[in-house]
């Protein structure tokens, strides 16, 4: 079981530019918001057509520009579930999910549908209009709904931003209970890496509508190749990077020289995790001086922002810093260990 | 006092709202899908009779269905029907007048359309007429009845394109506008002020509808 997707989309300005190739795994489609994400998704569904290029879902042809084929979104067997669910407004929840099974007949229908009820936790609910259902309830009344009409593959348009940050975990959970009972390949579109490490196994990161290659998911948290996936994966301190020897690395933006393991040709900047810093006690290797512009007390951490004699700030994370007495204006050495550092392209 | 006026101006009406009905969200759906360029002339050419006079209106399907003109002269020779100065004449002239409502008000309303219901509803397999009547003029209807009350309340006063295609004729063509209109020309003041009255009845009546179908719409919305 596996999807290929290799498209090329222009919408004024934006241009969208994917390969991908995903088999049997849910698949992440991570990137910032208004990147292409979503349209790819419309894209593999039919709804929306590319100017060029290939897909495919289980060997079977679903669109080919120099091949002329174009199968209609009712031939393509894909499931995509919306951001807003795209309930039909109009009709109970037993309604949506008969429009599914439209075609079958119907006492066949109102059973399968009364155990996709039962099997989704909708009972007591079959009389009412989505509007009366919570953010949950209309998510598993989709997802039941596509899962009825049994697609080859599952889409999930980011199947969590529309539900409040209470909801959202057990929805999450019930999420992981479908997709390990999903058969096929799954594809999750989402801007939180979160999800993405939670959810997925492989990855593929958008960049402003380009996206080439898959990585584990692992490989993107550990060591991303590209500026934007390190960022996606949620760093947040980055500065541009040359190389002046070997092992050794000039970045401007923090005015400082750092060693640092093999450097790789095109290097472009040199990225560290805020947790990853280190306070040291004097100067050494790899410390830079800094000075404390604001500390910050998290949920479980304190946030340090230090101010360094390049341009940009070093943002530091602390999980037990009670015991730190730091206050804005102080000189504090910071130490980024030679392993920590990512050097992307 | 005769009624035959009111009889005639409602038959006139409901007919011409049935038709209006159907032309008007055929073309609605139909525009909305087409190239841009296209779709600006179009969108002009089907809202024209709303800005037009009436009397331009009626001098246009004179052209076309007068018993002098080509087409007129056809149906009067092949069928025998004439198309001018009988009650039904006044059909043709309220739905030209009427149609850009209906049209205008249905594609606004569909517009309005969430077009993540039509493909969501396209990649479930259903079939595209089932999305259309099942999923969107349901979606729409609010839009769509306020368009046909709104079609209807103007077929029933039209006045200038009538007149001229259906002219007067008491007990045959006359509606309640053209009716009010010779009566004052008589100077039969006393009859014309009820069936003034009666006009002004149908249309409060109609606009009521047309309010109340609008705030449940933005109930519903809410």
């Amino acid at each position: 079981m596996s999807v290929k997707v290799d498209i090329e989309k222009r919408l004024g300005d934006f241009c969208l530019n994917i390969c991908f190739e995903a088999a049997d795994v849910v698949y992440g489609l991570l990137g910032a918001s208004g990147c292409g994400k979503s349209m790819t998704l419309r894209c593999i569904a039919g709804v929306v057509t590319p100017d060029r290029g290939h897909i495919e879902v289980n060997g079977r042809v679903l669109f080919d520009s120099e091949k002329r084929i174009n199968l209609t979104p009712q031939q393509r067997k894909v499931g995509l579930l919306f951001q807003n669910y795209a309930l039909f407004p109009n009709m109970t929840v037993e309604g949506n999910l008969l429009a599914a099974l439209r075609g079958q007949e119907r006492e066949t229908a109102k059973k399968n549908v009364s155990e996709m009820i039962r099997r989704f936790r909708l009972e007591g609910l079959e009389r009412n209009r989505p509007s009366q259902l919570s953010g949950g309830q209309q998510q598993r009344t989709a997802l039941a709904r596509i899962l009825l009409t049994e697609p080859e593959i599952l889409m999930l348009d980011e199947p969590l931003s529309a539900l409040d940050s209470y909801l959202r975990w057990q929805t999450e959970l019930e999420l992981m209970d479908i997709l390990d009972r999903f058969s096929g390949t799954t594809l999750l579109v989402t801007h939180s890496r979160e999800e993405v490490r939670r959810l997925c196994d492989t990855v593929t990161v958008l960049d402003a509508g380009t996206g080439k290659g898959s990585m584990p998911v692992q490989a993107l948290f550990d060591a991303p190749e590209t500026l934007s996936a390190c960022l996606l994966s949620g760093c947040k301190n980055y500065s541009r990077a040359e190389k002046i020897g070997a092992k050794c690395i000039r970045v401007p933006d923090w005015g400082a020289e750092l060693t640092c393991g093999q450097v790789p040709e095109h290097l472009q900047y040199a990225a560290v995790r805020a947790h990853h810093i280190e306070i040291a006690d004097g100067p050494g290797e790899n410390v830079i001086p800094c000075r404390v512009q604001r500390v910050i007390e998290d949920v479980f951490s304190t946030i340090l922002m230090a101010e360094t004699s390049g341009r940009t700030p070093l943002r530091l994370e602390l999980e037990n810093a009670d015991h730190l007495q730091t206050k804005a204006g102080e000189i504090l050495y910071l130490r980024i260990p030679e392993a920590r550092i990512m050097l992307l392209k | 006092m005769d009624l035959y006026p009111l009889y005639n101006a409602l038959r006139i009406a409901a007919i011409s709202c049935v038709i209006v009905f159907f032309l008007g969200i055929f073309f609605a759906h139909w525009v909305a899908k087409l190239p841009r360029v296209l779709k600006g002339i179009l969108d002009v050419v089907l809202t024209l009779p709303l800005v037009l006079p009436p009397t331009v209106v009626g001098y246009f399907l004179l052209l076309a269905f007068g018993p002098n003109r080509a087409f007129g002269a056809w149906m009067m020779s092949t069928f025998h029907v004439r198309l001018t100065m009988v009650w039904y004449s006044a059909i043709f002239a309220s739905v030209v007048v009427a149609f850009p409502l209906m049209y205008r008000t249905a594609r606004g309303a569909f517009e309005s359309f969430d077009p993540t219901l039509r493909a969501s509803a396209q990649t479930l397999g259903l079939s595209n007429s089932y999305i259309f009547w099942r999923i969107q003029m349901p979606y729409c209807r609010q839009g769509i009845l306020a368009g046909t009350v709104l079609a209807f309340a103007r077929a029933l006063g039209e006045y200038g394109a009538t007149s001229m295609i259906a002219g007067y004729t008491p007990g045959r063509t006359a509606t309640i506008s053209t009716t009010v209109y010779q009566l004052w020309r008589t100077n039969n003041d006393a009859l014309a002020f009820k069936w003034v009255l009666i006009n002004v009845a149908i249309s409060f009546v109609v606009l009521m509808a047309v309010n109340l179908l609008e705030k449940r719409d933005r109930r519903e919305a809410r």
